[in-house]
């Protein structure tokens, strides 16, 4: 076979099943206590530090990480559950989700003890936020053509350039960025940017909000102007930073959140349609929930190869341009059936406002993390046609 | 008991690549190659992997019949392997022994039904019974006014109007009219014609992704032979973008099924969690052979159009495979149905249920 993919079942341990309880209970109590709502995902409270340091208090943010950085040392697949039952809650994980997914891996494999101690026992706490610097202006999908410069100074570096798209900048203690410390070679074009921990909210960094479709303000650009960055902060090696960002990958696009955005206007079709449904709405909510089943089981089965001390970038890459793609067609589907729900369906409205926020949330679910077409890309790498 | 989960893929696989080898057979207009593959198998003890010893089979677990099943799909045999397995797998239910040579399971779709008379006797029609031209025997699932029973019959008592599914392989109607069965015996408790159905649809489910899977390989393996505007065809964008969802769809199709026959491998009772299992592969590779098989004919072109190419031996007969055991829009509505009765918050803890 040129391409041998696999995506063995897996079965999860009965440790996962009783922090799944847990995590629900939790979601339970913190919904009655009005923390958040589950049905309002358009919500301006996306942003919940009370709830951060709760989700922290409980242990479940860097549970993968060793004790001494403040972590539990649990598995992948316990790291799992908590996220997919966050997401299908529909809970207000944006002020933590990308330090424990992607900020703090990082940190941990290539920062200096120092900072290591430092930082990642606050991101276990919940009590800080991370933001990451990778697009630019003229730089998107071309992560290499960056163009944000850092140039070596006293006892670190100055950094000047324009980030974009920067999801959380608003609000983020820290981020992570790549910034060009030298000119790229004839050789190698991926060469010359380095990777760096930047403290937010200081002088020389500019914030500036930018408005999206949905209504919200989630993305900014973020403006430096001779922004001193410490030597100690560089992450890993100076003009190196192609080596390490690939390993990660598998990390950030197999996991459940790559389907599960839209989740709530199934749950919320089914609401709608009721017990005895017509054969058309029981063939679409059918259909819909086997694509589903599928994408889990795929996201899981790469969940547990990567517990098993596996790179399978090729699956992860899979799941993700599977996922989303599904999950941005979710909500016309979804519209399709509602069509035939009752007038008299007691969560009509309630449908009607989730289906036009999903709607409006679809365009940038195959864009964000890595575009569907150069996931494609790396799928086709993989097969052996590159 | 056969001692680790390759040993009956291994045997199968060799004796695939021996006897069944693509482009041979598909050149052999006189089908030349079946008996030979038949006896190898048999002799090989394959059609018979999950009837234990004492019934006249060779043991094999439900996980390692189900490995070779995909097996089976990669090679896209086309001798009864996968409707005698179902056959013994059905008769050793109710511990009837297994005959020697080719089965077939009565039904073969959820809409058609067989009955068990007072006087004990047979009758029933059934459409899309793969292989009834070639079986010797049929195993039965029967509704009497007693309940589920399961029957030995010999396909000589049945009429048979002969047919051709898309793949062109036998999909036939079988007749029976007050046909007297070789043994009848109660059903166990749990065994119905929905679990029937179910293990048959993830029988489908991994033919289709091992179809699928060897469809990604020579269409992966085409792209990069072909040339055209002066470079190999695997260069264009387009045409690797492709192949991507191909692998995709090849995946999707995989993790199903595999999940699937895990799932049924270790069950206790075919519950709502093994219903969405099994439900959710039948439709997904359903989609996935559609999806897939249009990609793997698109790279291929007109060459992949015509007879004398191995590719129509897969991408047909996934999309036939899709037809038995109840088609992916039938199983989409009772899986819709399911959902629906157990509630919009019981959705996810379903999905979620393993």
């Amino acid at each position: 076979m040129t391409a041998a993919l696999r995506f063995d079942p897996i079965r999860l341990p009965p440790e996962c099943e009783q922090l799944r309880k847990e995590v629900r209970a939790f979601l339970a109590e913190e919904i009655a206590a009005g923390t958040f709502s589950p049905f309002k995902p358009n919500r301006e409270d996306t942003d919940v530090p009370e709830f951060s340091r709760k989700v922290g208090a409980k242990g479940w943010l860097g549970m993968t990480w060793p004790k001494k950085y403040g972590g539990q040392e649990r598995s992948f697949l316990e790291r799992y559950v908590v996220t997919e039952e966050m997401r299908v809650a529909n809970a207000p994980t944006r002020r933590f989700f990308v330090a424990d997914r992607q900020s703090g891996p990082v940190l941990l494999k290539y920062a200096p003890e120092n900072i290591k101690m430092d930082i990642l026992p606050r991101i276990c706490r919940g009590e800080i936020c991370f933001a990451i610097g990778m697009s630019e202006p003229n730089s998107g999908s071309d992560l290499f053509a960056a163009k944000t410069r850092a140039t070596k100074t006293d006892g670190g570096y100055l950094i000047n350039g324009t980030k974009i798209w920067t999801s959380s900048a608003h609000i983020a203690d820290y981020m992570i960025a790549i910034f060009r410390t030298s000119p790229p070679t004839k050789e190698n074009r991926r060469h010359g940017l380095t990777q760096f921990l930047v403290k937010m909210k200081q002088p020389g960094i500019k914030v500036n909000p930018i408005g999206q479709i949905t209504g919200q303000y989630e993305f900014n650009e973020v403006v430096f102007t001779d922004f001193f960055v410490p030597e100690d902060h560089v992450l890993g090696e100076v003009d190196g930073a192609w080596k390490q960002a690939t390993s990660e990958l598998a990390y950030e696009r197999s996991g459940p959140e790559r389907f599960l955005e839209t989740y709530y206007v199934l749950t919320e079709l089914v609401r709608a349609v009721g017990p005895n449904p017509d054969t058309r709405s029981a063939e679409g909510i059918g259909r819909l929930v086997a694509q589903l089943h599928t994408m889990r089981r795929m996201s899981v089965s790469v969940a547990g190869m990567l517990q098993a001390g596996k790179e399978p970038v090729v699956e992860a890459s899979i799941v993700k341009d599977i996922g989303t793609v599904w999950e941005q067609q979710l909500p016309h589907r979804v519209r399709d059936l509602a069509a035939f729900v009752e007038e008299t369906a007691t969560n009509r409205e309630t449908l009607e406002r989730q289906l036009d926020f999903a709607i409006k949330t679809a365009p940038k679910l195959t864009i964000q993390g890595g575009t569907t077409e150069v996931l494609r890309g790396i799928i086709a790498r993989g097969l052996g046609l590159r | 008991m056969a001692e680790s989960d390759n040993i009956v893929v291994e045997t199968a696989e060799k004796i695939f690549a021996d006897l069944a080898d693509p482009q041979t057979i598909n050149n052999d207009k006189k089908n030349s190659w079946q008996a030979p593959l038949w006896q190898a198998l048999s002799e090989a003890g394959l059609p018979l992997s999950w009837v234990l010893d004492d019934l006249g089979g060779s043991g094999a677990s439900l996980a390692d019949g189900f490995a070779l099943l995909n097996a089976a799909g990669r090679f896209a045999v086309a001798v009864p392997l996968a409707e005698t397995m179902l056959a013994g797998w059905l008769l050793a239910q109710a511990k009837i022994a297994s005959p020697e040579g080719e089965m077939t399971m009565l039904p073969a779709s959820p809409k058609d039904r067989i009955t068990l008379d007072a006087d004990g006797a047979l009758s029933g029609r059934c459409r899309g019974v793969p292989f009834a031209k070639a079986a010797k025997h049929f195993s039965v699932l029967a509704h009497g006014k007693d309940g589920v029973s399961i029957a030995l019959v010999d396909a000589s008592k049945g009429r048979i109007e002969s047919g051709l599914n898309v793949g062109y392989d036998h999909s036939d109607t079988v007749t029976l009219d007050k046909v007297q069965p070789n043994t009848i015996k109660a059903a166990p408790k749990g065994v119905d014609q929905t679990t029937l159905m179910l293990m048959g649809g993830v029988t489908r489910s991994l033919q289709i992704a091992g179809a699928l899977e060897s469809m990604l390989d020579i269409s992966v393996r085409y792209s990069n032979e072909r040339v055209a505007f002066e470079k190999k065809i695997s260069k264009f964008q387009a045409v690797q973008h492709n192949l991507a969802r191909l692998a995709g769809e090849s995946a999707a199709a995989l993790a199903a099924a595999t999940s699937a026959a895990d799932a049924i491998a270790n069950a206790t009772s075919f519950n709502d969690e093994v219903y969405l299992e099994a439900a959710s592969a039948k439709i997904r590779c359903a989609e996935a052979a559609e999806k897939g098989g249009a990609i793997a004919h698109q790279v291929h072109g007109a060459i992949g159009f015509t007879i004398e190419h191995i590719l129509h031996r897969y991408s047909l007969r996934a999309l036939a495979w899709r037809d038995d055991f109840g088609s992916e829009s039938y199983w989409a509505v009772e899986l819709g149905k399911l959902v629906a009765r157990r509630g919009a918050d019981e959705l996810w803890p379903l999905v979620a249920s393993r």
